[in-house]
């Protein structure tokens, strides 16, 4: 049986962490065949505002369904309710573990006025190669934009460590 | 990885564009930029005044983008590398909120979209966000004067960063509850990320204030020199004045600051320069596109 256009969209990949598809990241937010089988539409939702790696994803999608005999593409963005940590799937976080990102804790509520967050955060980090919680905040911004710089302090290895939002 | 260059081929990076198979769409200015609204409805609802809604936008959408151009320029010069990266992080946050809020604008109302220069919307058609960043005067820019000073060193970047994300974080509090929906939805997204641009702004200028003789310094000559900037970005949005002082105060408390009082003056207008530089190379290529 051919496989489904959810399928297709599925296994694309996130372009600047591979280790991750688009569905286990929760960006992922529907894809609806056509009637005549010949179209589909992808709902997309960005991480960050700015996030460069949107359109690439939109193409990713395109090339994708395309190569699977899909005709017709079309790929929406939803931007309510905006992506949160929290979106990221149990597999999905396993496989940035596994590639030595650490995965996020749960995310923070925003009240309406957001309280000011001055000391070095406790996140809930973990070194992902010895497993270690002695880890160390290096750079609040990271390669991307959704990553923090961290340091373990037991093995002293740095790691990317995906930030709360 | 190698790759063998065809005979007549002319230019290095041909090749590469068609490896991957992808269409243009993310390259450049000027070529099919993607629409930062793609798929959502943004007819305006009943009852809202599409030009007042295209203004509240474009004002909220000019502020990110001149400050985000300003952030910008510490490409390459912040005192550590990875402030450098927090820096570019910050600028990006802001560009992708001033994309957002400059097609919300001008889809709410065409008519705050500037007349293009002769042969600009040949070939390619420039996308209405882009018309808005770079081919408008500055007398049609709704930003602060405060988005758009030049930065005299970190302190100052740190302090005018912390009192800007401050005011903002609370206005887009607020317009996540907005009667546009659209509005709503970009600001709901804005919230996390400049929340984050305040308390790195924060701790640094808590960092600053507590450091050494010189950092002190500094960041009181900072504090100075932007008191009109604090009174004008209050002054521009007074329905968050509370919020925003218990914050700063807060801050300033820890830090061993004086909140700046009431200002009579006014910041310098550097909008005029900014925009002469960053919108230099679309006017000199207005059919420009790569």
């Amino acid at each position: 049986m051919d496989p489904s256009a959810w399928d297709v969209a599925a296994s694309v990949v996130d372009p600047e962490l591979p280790m991750i598809t688009l569905a286990d990241l929760g960006v992922l937010r529907s894809v609806g065949e056509d009637d005549d089988g010949l179209g589909v539409t992808v709902t997309l939702t960005p991480t960050y505002s700015g996030c460069p790696a949107t359109a690439t994803m939109r193409d990713d999608l395109d090339h994708a369904l395309r190569a699977a005999g899909w005709e017709r593409v079309q790929v929406c963005l939803e931007l309510s309710p905006p992506w949160s940590t929290d979106d990221i799937t149990p597999p999905g976080r396993a496989a940035l573990a596994a590639a030595g990102v650490s995965p996020p804790g749960p995310a923070p509520a925003r009240p309406a006025a957001v309280p000011l967050r001055l000391a070095p955060t406790r996140y809930a980090a973990r070194c992902p190669r010895c497993g270690s919680d002695r880890v160390e905040l290096l750079s609040r911004f990271g390669p991307t934009a959704c990553t923090a710089i961290h340091r373990c302090r037991a093995c002293a290895e740095p790691f990317e460590h995906v930030k709360e939002v | 990885m190698s790759r063998t260059s065809e005979p007549g081929e002319e230019s290095v990076y041909a090749g590469l564009v068609d490896a991957t198979g992808a269409d243009a769409a993310h390259w450049a200015f000027g070529s099919r930029a993607e629409d930062p609204l793609a798929g959502l409805d943004t007819s305006v609802p009943d009852g809202l005044d599409a030009a007042e809604l295209a203004r509240e936008c474009l004002a909220l959408g000019d502020d990110a983008l001149v400050l985000g151009h300003r952030v910008s320029e510490w490409c390459s010069k912040a005192p550590e590398l990875e402030e450098d990266i927090a820096l570019a992080n910050v600028a990006l946050d802001l560009l992708g909120q001033a994309r957002r809020l400059l097609a919300r604008a001008a889809a709410a109302d065409p008519g705050v979209l500037p007349v293009l220069p002769e042969g600009a919307a040949v070939g390619a058609p420039v996308a209405p966000e882009d018309a808005l960043a770079f081919f408008r005067g500055p007398e049609r820019f709704r930003s602060s004067r405060t988005a758009a000073l030049t930065d005299a060193d970190f302190a100052h970047a740190v302090v005018r960063l912390f009192w800007w994300a401050s005011v903002r974080l609370a206005v887009l509090a607020r317009a996540r509850s907005h009667a546009d929906p659209v509005l709503a939805a970009i600001a709901a997204a804005g919230v996390p990320e400049v929340a984050y641009h305040r308390d790195w702004a924060a701790a640094w200028v808590l960092t600053l204030a507590r450091g050494t003789e010189e950092s002190r310094r500094r960041t009181l000559t900072a504090v100075d020199a932007l008191a009109p900037a604090y009174a004008e970005l209050l002054g521009r949005h007074p329905h968050v004045r509370a919020e925003v002082a218990e914050v700063v105060g807060e801050l300033f408390d820890r830090a061993g600051l004086e909140v700046p009082q009431a200002q009579d003056g006014v910041p310098r207008d550097e909008l005029p320069d900014l925009l002469a530089e960053m919108q230099s190379v679309a006017r000199a290529h207005p059919r420009g596109s790569w």
